[in-house]
């Protein structure tokens, strides 16, 4: 009796949750209890298995062992379409949505009772009014190719509102979103759960952790490591309890000491894909032994700066130089023998080649020349040789060297492009939000990586939204706004709120935004 | 003159009908992710087997079923290699495509009777006859669109059927949704596995059904290669149809319309070579289809189905 009463009060249980891949125990035993009304934050490190956990309750993926049960009851979750029925949604860690389909298609794909005819018209009142309710705004009919990053989230959100789900998860939704966006969509999670709704809600950030969630639960390499209310702990435990050991959110760094001049752009301007300015007579330097960190909102001109640099975009004017060649209008293989190396924003799509060995991939940049090649022909042993410290010093987690890069982790096929293009700079690197959706070490290890270049010689350009980043890592901070530099500091002392000023477009002294 | 065009564009119809439902067929297949270059072979054996039905036992609907029943039968086939078994898609499609042919040609020599050598080639069986509406068949021009037969008048109805089935309905997105992108579908609760089966079933059915518009209709009677190469055809028109299958018919009318045209000119005796007329449909179909399918692709973000001619499990990325 008192038995029922306590697995009845639990919305969901998973039970010994057991799930191996070729060469990992993805999970290993794992219990997970979900309150009625809760949301949990999962955490973990890249590859600790929380996305395998939950897939399994989403029905993606079937578990080697191990029980669930909904509403108190035992369940077998057999498929998608099983957890559907149980009133489970997710929001995927990378989006599962239709390019080619408009957003109304997109949210009543594969909804069971949807009339053989669907009434379009009616549909997007519905969403329409749901979107209105909570502040996602939506065009119903555009195609998902149409849209930005942060608005396919918004449409991945609406499925889940469409659908009634009862129990979210939620897995990463804000890695790939900007400040801005990843506070709106925080705003509809906890609106969610104002209606009674119950989350599991996976995530890096710990603002996010702490702000909204009532339990956490931290998992690594497949167990369990700690259960708690929100409440009794702090950032600075979690963080130590998902990486095994004291993380260190101070750097040290020698003092700067800058050499000669690597970059130098000189009033550059630059089109976006509409043909509308995205860059504004930019001009800045930055010198061997120097971090530039490019503050701003993303979506003010860091892609097409990063591009232009790397000789993916053309700039219509002005003129770009490294160590004092001009490279203006270069092609990309030019820029990068010229010692450039580049960590692209969008580095899933085309920074890997996911049916290649994670081995392979991070030898992708260095095999024309020694030591991984010699006379033309590969030596595999120098490359797994590469390999296996890049895997170490990166803590990419991976069965092995030969795996396939898709089968990694979505944090560790990013920490394998990362090792790559560290390893293979040479004067100049070039790295776009290089810890999005990276764990606390893993971001960490970035950050330390980044000094390690600057000591070493080499000059780095840190793009990022996250100020706290940009203080910590850089020597010099210039923030952008719509294109144009607002201004450029030193990082030591450089006043936060001077910089979100300026992002937000507001020069010091000034009153009225630019 | 007006005589002229009208029986041109009786002759296009007739000639294009089975390359609508071949292309329809192939259209509804591919939207599942599954290339099926299997319909060459599926075609002939079509043809063959509801010629030699047709022959025994006078039945049209018999000769039909029996097709559609091949056709079923080798697509199955295709499905269960390229779906569960997850062979290379093009190998297994070649490889029916060679095995239809091949087998279609040996029934040709082994159904008939035995006072025709056993042979198919030469005899007549039941063929359906193009229908005679009041009025409207002594209209030139409404003339050749009415005085048809049912296989097409049938396209007809399959055209605009099959365009509001995958545009208008829930199981057409969930199909469009298979083969742009199987993951998707999955985790949104769609039973991709069930539906790349059916659909590559249902598509080799009226591919078939294609087939047996040649031997029961168009050409009636049985003969080596009836199909004239017509299954590659409809890989072409297939993508330039966009995997509408609206805009099959403009393809299939553009084929049979040269065919009509070079039917005449060989009819009124010209002096142009008969193998150089005869290969023209070919060639200007080809021509004409990568013309305009290129000039489109450039305007338009249409394109073949993303996931086309790609295997899925659902726990392998
Ligand atoms: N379909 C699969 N095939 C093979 N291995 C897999 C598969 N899915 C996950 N894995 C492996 O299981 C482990 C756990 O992966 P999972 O995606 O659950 O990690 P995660 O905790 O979500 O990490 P991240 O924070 O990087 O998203 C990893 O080692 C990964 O390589
Ligand atoms: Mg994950």
């Amino acid at each position: 009796m008192n038995e029922q009463h306590e697995s009845g009060s639990f919305l969901v249980e998973m039970r010994g949750i057991s799930k191996s891949f070729p060469g990992v125990q993805a999970s290993d035993g794992i219990d997970l209890r979900l309150r009625y009304g809760e949301v949990l934050a999962l955490l973990g490190e890249n590859g600790a298995g929380k996305s395998t956990l939950m897939n399994i309750l989403s029905g993606l993926y079937r578990p080697d062992s191990g029980e669930i049960l909904v509403g108190g009851r035992h369940v077998t979750i057999s498929g998608p379409r099983d957890a559907a029925a149980l009133g489970i949604g997710m929001v995927h860690q990378n989006f599962m949505l239709v390019d080619t389909m408009t957003v109304t298609e997109n949210v009543v794909l594969g909804i069971r009772d949807l009339a053989f005819i669907p009434d379009m018209a009616e549909i997007k009142r519905g969403i329409l009014e749901l979107s209105e309710r909570y502040n996602l705004k939506v065009e119903p009919d555009a195609f998902i190719w149409q849209l930005s990053v942060g608005e396919q989230q918004r449409v991945e959100i609406l499925k889940l509102l469409y659908r009634n789900a009862e129990i979210l998860i939620l897995d990463e939704p804000t890695a790939v979103l900007t400040p801005q966006e990843a506070q709106e969509l925080n705003h509809v999670v906890k609106r969610m759960k104002g209606e009674g709704k119950s989350a599991v809600f996976i995530t890096h950030k710990m603002e996010e952790v702490m702000s909204f969630s009532d339990r956490v639960m931290v998992l690594r390499k497949g167990k369990v490591v700690a259960g708690k209310d929100t409440k009794d702990t702090n950032p600075r435990d979690l963080a130590k309890l998902m990486v095994g050991r004291e993380v260190l959110f101070q750097l040290d760094r020698k003092p700067f000491a800058p050499g000669s001049t690597v970059l130098e752009l000189r009033d550059v301007c630059a089109r976006d894909e509409r043909g509308l300015p995205a860059l504004s007579g930019v001009s800045f330097m930055i010198r061997a032994g120097e971090i530039l960190g490019i503050a701003g909102v993303a979506g003010n001109g860091q892609r097409e700066l990063s591009e232009v640099i790397t000789g993916l975009r053309k700039a219509s004017s002005g003129s770009i130089s490294i160590n004092c060649v001009d490279f203006t209008g270069k092609s990309p293989l030019e820029i990068i023998r010229s010692g450039v190396s580049h960590i692209p924003q969008d580095r899933i799509a085309v920074g890997a080649v996911g049916d290649m060995s994670v081995a392979n991939n991070i030898a992708m940049k260095g095999y024309r020349s020694k030591p991984l090649s010699f006379a033309g022909m590969l030596r595999p042993r120098k490359i797994l040789e590469l390999a296996r410290k890049m895997i170490d010093s990166f803590r990419i987690s991976t069965p092995s060297p030969e795996t396939r890069v898709k089968f990694l982790s979505g944090g560790n096929i990013q920490k394998t492009i990362l090792a790559r293009e560290i390893e293979s700079c040479e004067a100049l690197l070039i790295a776009v939000y290089p810890s999005r959706g990276l764990d606390i070490g893993a971001t960490e290890a970035v950050r330390k990586e980044l000094i390690a270049q600057r000591e070493s010689g080499r000059a780095v350009l840190l793009i990022s939204e996250d100020i706290d980043e940009l203080v910590t890592t850089c020597d010099t901070i210039a923030v952008f706004f719509e294109g144009r530099v607002m201004g450029i500091m030193p990082a030591a002392g450089a006043e936060i709120e001077e910089i979100g000023l300026l992002m937000a477009g507001v020069k010091p002294g000034t009153e009225a935004s630019a | 003159m007006i005589g002229l065009i009208s029986s041109i564009l009786t002759i296009t119809l007739r000639a294009g009908t089975s390359l609508v439902y071949a292309t329809i067929g192939e259209i509804f297949t591919e939207r599942g992710g599954i290339l099926n270059l299997g319909l060459e072979g599926i075609m002939l054996m079509g043809a063959v087997t509801s010629f030699a039905v047709s022959y025994y036992t006078h039945s049209l609907p018999l000769a039909l079923l029996a097709a559609v029943l091949v056709g079923a039968a080798l697509s199955a086939i295709h499905a269960f290699l390229t779906i569960t078994m997850r062979a290379n898609q093009v190998v297994s499609g070649l490889s029916i495509t060679l095995f239809g042919s091949g087998f279609a040609s040996f029934l040709g020599q082994r159904l008939g009777p035995a006072t025709n050598n056993h042979r198919l080639v030469g005899l007549v069986g039941a063929k359906f006859e193009s229908f005679r509406i009041p009025v409207l068949s002594d209209i030139p021009i409404v003339q050749s669109i009415v005085s048809q037969d049912i296989l097409t008048w049938g396209i007809y109805l399959l055209i605009p059927l099959a365009w509001f089935y995958l545009y208008r309905t829930r199981a057409g997105l969930s199909l469009r949704a298979v083969g742009e992108n199987p993951q998707t579908a999955d985790a949104m609760g769609v039973d991709v596995f069930r539906l790349k089966y059916a659909y590559t079933i249902s598509g080799g059915m009226l591919v078939a059904l294609g087939g047996a518009h040649l031997s029961l209709s168009y050409t009636p009677g049985w003969s080596e290669n009836i199909t004239g190469g017509r299954g590659w055809i409809v890989i072409a028109l297939v993508i330039f149809s966009m995997w509408n299958p609206a805009r099959a018919i403009w393809g299939a009318l553009l084929f049979g319309g040269i065919n009509a045209v070079q039917f005449r000119l060989q009819a009124s005796g010209t002096n142009i070579p008969a193998g150089f007329l005869n290969m023209l449909p070919y060639i200007m179909t080809i021509v004409v289809l990568v013309l305009i399918t290129w000039w489109e692709a450039l305007s338009k973000k249409v394109g073949a189905p993303a996931a086309l001619g790609q295997a899925y499990m659902r726990e392998d990325k």
